[in-house]
C-alpha cells in the first residue's frame, strides 16, 4: 500500500513555562493507518496528541515550536483557526468525559455545533457512529439516558462515538482503554480496526500488546524524545535502538 | 461521635502515648463542649427571636384576618387601618427589578471572571468583589439619595426618589453575592467539560453558555435566589432612595414603601396595635425570605444530587 502522509511534523517542541515536554521531534504520519504511541509516563505522549489540535493552546504557560502539517498546511500558522481545526482532529481523552447531558445530545453535540439541524440526519449520525464504536445494541433503547449514568467502558465507546460524529479526519486517542476491562478493550480495538479505513489514527498507549495488537506503524517515545518509529512488526521484533528493545521487552528502568 | 483515644478497647498503645493521650482527651473535651455552647446559643437566641415576632404578629394577624391584613390598600394606624398591600407590591417590585439589573450583571461578571481573565487576576478581583458586599448599605443609600435620585429626576421625571432608584440601588448592592456565588458555581464544573467541549470543535462562547453554564445552572440559580432574600430584607439603603409614600406604584418613577421600610420607619412611635402590625409585618418579611432561603437551599441540593 502507498503511504500517503497526512500529518507531518517537523522539528515540533512543546514548552510548559519552562519545562520542555518534547524536545523536536519529527516524523510523518500516514493516512488510513493507526499509529501506535508507546512510552513511559511522562515522556510526552500525550503532549504530542495535544499538539496536534492545538488543546495545549488552553494552558497559557504553553508554547509550541518547529511545524505541524496538516495536508500540506502548518496548524500553527496564525491564519489557521484552532476551533476549525479541532473539527478536523477529534480526540477522545484518557479517562471518558460525557458532557452532563443524554447520549443522544452528546453524540449530536459536535453535528449541531457545525450546523446540523435536521433530525432525521442526526438520528442517522447517532446510529451509525455508535453502530461504528460498538455501542448502538447497548444504548439503541434509552438515547435520552444521561450519559453520565453510562459504564466507564460504555463512555469511553460514546466518547469515541461522539468524536466520530464530527466526521474528522484524523482521530486522536489518548490511552482509551487505561480504565476499561478486556471485553471493553477489545471492542474499542474491534472499531479501530475498521475505522482506519476512513480515517487517520493516532492511539498513544500504555499497554505495549495493545499497540503490538492494532497499530499499523509504532513510535516509542522516552523523555520527550522520538526514540525510534516503524512498522509495528519491525518496532516489536527487531527493533534498532537498544532502549525501544528494553522497552517492548518489559526490561526498561 | 468520635472515639476518644484512650479507650480500653486499644490496650496495646504505647504507656508513652496514653499519658500524652489523656491531655489531649481533656482538651479535645473542652473544645467540644465550648463549641456546643456556642452552637447552641446561637441556635437558641435565633429561635426566641423568630418566636417572639410569631408570638407578636400572629395574633395580629388572626384578629383582623390574613386577607384584610395582606390584601386591604389602605395603611393608616391612627383610624386603625393596617393593609399592607401597597408595600407588599412595592416590595416585590423593588425586588423585581433589583434581580432584573443584578442578576444578568452579576452573572456576566461571573462568566468574565472565570473563562476571560487569568487565574492569578480572577484571584485578587474576586476577593475585592466580596469585599463591596461589607461596605455599610447607608453607604450605598447615600450615593443614590446625593447621585442616582437626582439623575432620574433630571432625565426621568418624577421625584428622583422612586422606586427605580430603589431596584438599582438594590440590583448594585447584591452584585457581590451573586458573582461570588456563580464564581464557585462555575469553577467547581469539572475541567474535562470545557476540554469536552473544545475537542469537539466548540468555541470557547459555544462551551460555556452551552456547557458550563448548564451544568452550574443550579449553582447560580441559588445565588440569584439568595440575592432576592437580601433584596426583600434590605432597609436602610432602601428607606433613603424610596421616597416611602404609601400607594400602590403605577410607575417606575413613583416613590414607594417596602414592608421592611415600613418597619424601620414606624417602629419608634408605634403602640398597642399599630406595633403588633408592625410585628405582622415582619411575620411577612419572615416568611417570604425563609421561603427564598429554602428555594435556595433545593437549588443547591439538587445540583449534589445530579
Ligand atoms: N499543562 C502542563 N503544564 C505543565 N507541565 C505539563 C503540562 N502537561 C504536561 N506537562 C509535563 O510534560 C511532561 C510530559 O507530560 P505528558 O502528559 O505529555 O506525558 P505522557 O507521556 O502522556 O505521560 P503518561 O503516560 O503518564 O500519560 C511531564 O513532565 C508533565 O509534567
Ligand atoms: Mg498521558
Amino acid at each position: 500500500m502507498e503511504r500517503k502522509v497526512k500529518i507531518s511534523v517537523q522539528n515540533l517542541s512543546v514548552f510548559f513555562g519552562r519545562h520542555q515536554a518534547l524536545r523536536g521531534l519529527s516524523l510523518d504520519i500516514a493516512a488510513n493507518r493507526i499509529l501506535g504511541i508507546i512510552g513511559p509516563a511522562s515522556s510526552g505522549k500525550t503532549s504530542f496528541l495535544r499538539a496536534l489540535n492545538r488543546m495545549n493552546d488552553l494552558d497559557p504557560e504553553s508554547r509550541a515550536e518547529g511545524r505541524v502539517l496538516l495536508d500540506g498546511a502548518d496548524i500553527y500558522h496564525p491564519s489557521q483557526s484552532a476551533v476549525q481545526l479541532r473539527k478536523r482532529v477529534g480526540m477522545v481523552f484518557a479517562l471518558p468525559m460525557p458532557l452532563p447531558m443524554s447520549i443522544y445530545d452528546n453524540v449530536v453535540y459536535g453535528p449541531r455545533l457545525s450546523g446540523v439541524r435536521d433530525r432525521a440526519t442526526l438520528d442517522e449520525i447517532v446510529e451509525r457512529t455508535l453502530t461504528s464504536a460498538f455501542l448502538w445494541d447497548e444504548v439503541k433503547d434509552r438515547l435520552n439516558l444521561l450519559a453520565l449514568r453510562l459504564s466507564g467502558g460504555q463512555q469511553q465507546r460514546l466518547c469515541l462515538a461522539r468524536t466520530l460524529a464530527m466526521d474528522p479526519e484524523v482521530v486522536l486517542l489518548d490511552e482509551p482503554c487505561s480504565g476499561l476491562d478486556p471485553i471493553s478493550t477489545a471492542r474499542i480495538e474491534d472499531a479501530l480496526s475498521v475505522l482506519k479505513a476512513r480515517y487517520t489514527i493516532i492511539l498513544v498507549t500504555n499497554n505495549t500488546k495493545q499497540a503490538s495488537r492494532v497499530a499499523d506503524e509504532t513510535a516509542f517515545f522516552l523523555m520527550g524524545d522520538l526514540v525510534e518509529m516503524g512498522e509495528t512488526s519491525q518496532i516489536f521484533t527487531v527493533p534498532k535502538d537498544q532502549r525501544t528493545s528494553d522497552y517492548v521487552t518489559g526490561r526498561f528502568g | 461521635m468520635q472515639d476518644t483515644p484512650n479507650t480500653p478497647a486499644q490496650p496495646k498503645r504505647p504507656v508513652r502515648r496514653v499519658t500524652g493521650g489523656v491531655a489531649t482527651w481533656c482538651r479535645d473535651q473542652l473544645a467540644r463542649y465550648v463549641f456546643l455552647a456556642v452552637a447552641f446559643s446561637a441556635t437558641v437566641s435565633l429561635l426566641l427571636i423568630a418566636l417572639f415576632i410569631l408570638k407578636e404578629g400572629v395574633p395580629f394577624i388572626i384578629k383582623i384576618g390574613l386577607k384584610d391584613f395582606l390584601f386591604a390598600s389602605e395603611w393608616d394606624p391612627s383610624v386603625g387601618k393596617f393593609g399592607i398591600y401597597p408595600m407588599i407590591i412595592a416590595s416585590l417590585w423593588v425586588t423585581l427589578g433589583a434581580m432584573l439589573i443584578g442578576a444578568p450583571l452579576g452573572v456576566a461578571g461571573a462568566i468574565f471572571l472565570t473563562q476571560f481573565v487569568p487565574r492569578s487576576v480572577m484571584r485578587i478581583i474576586k476577593p475585592m468583589i466580596e469585599l463591596l458586599a461589607g461596605i455599610p448599605s447607608v453607604l450605598y443609600g447615600f450615593m443614590g439619595v446625593m447621585v442616582l435620585a437626582p439623575f432620574i429626576r433630571n432625565h426621568f421625571g418624577g421625584p428622583g426618589l422612586s422606586l427605580l432608584a430603589g431596584a438599582i440601588i438594590l440590583g448594585i448592592m447584591v452584585l457581590p453575592t451573586v458573582i461570588s456565588i456563580s464564581v464557585d458555581a462555575i469553577n467547581a464544573v469539572p475541567r474535562t467539560y470545557l476540554e469536552g467541549a473544545l475537542a469537539l470543535g466548540a468555541t470557547r462562547w459555544q462551551s460555556v453558555h452551552m456547557v458550563i453554564l448548564k451544568a452550574a445552572r443550579s449553582g447560580i440559580i441559588a445565588s440569584v435566589i439568595l440575592a432576592m432574600g437580601r433584596a426583600v430584607g434590605e432597609t436602610m439603603a432602601v428607606i433613603m432612595v424610596v421616597g416611602n409614600a404609601v400607594k400602590i406604584p403605577h410607575s417606575a418613577l413613583d416613590s414607594v414603601r417596602t414592608l421592611t421600610a415600613n418597619i424601620a420607619l414606624e417602629m419608634g412611635y408605634a403602640t398597642g396595635l399599630h406595633r403588633q402590625a408592625l410585628f405582622a409585618t415582619g411575620v411577612v418579611l419572615f416568611v417570604v425570605v425563609m421561603i427564598l432561603n429554602s428555594l435556595a437551599m433545593a437549588a443547591m441540593k439538587r445540583k449534589a444530587g445530579s
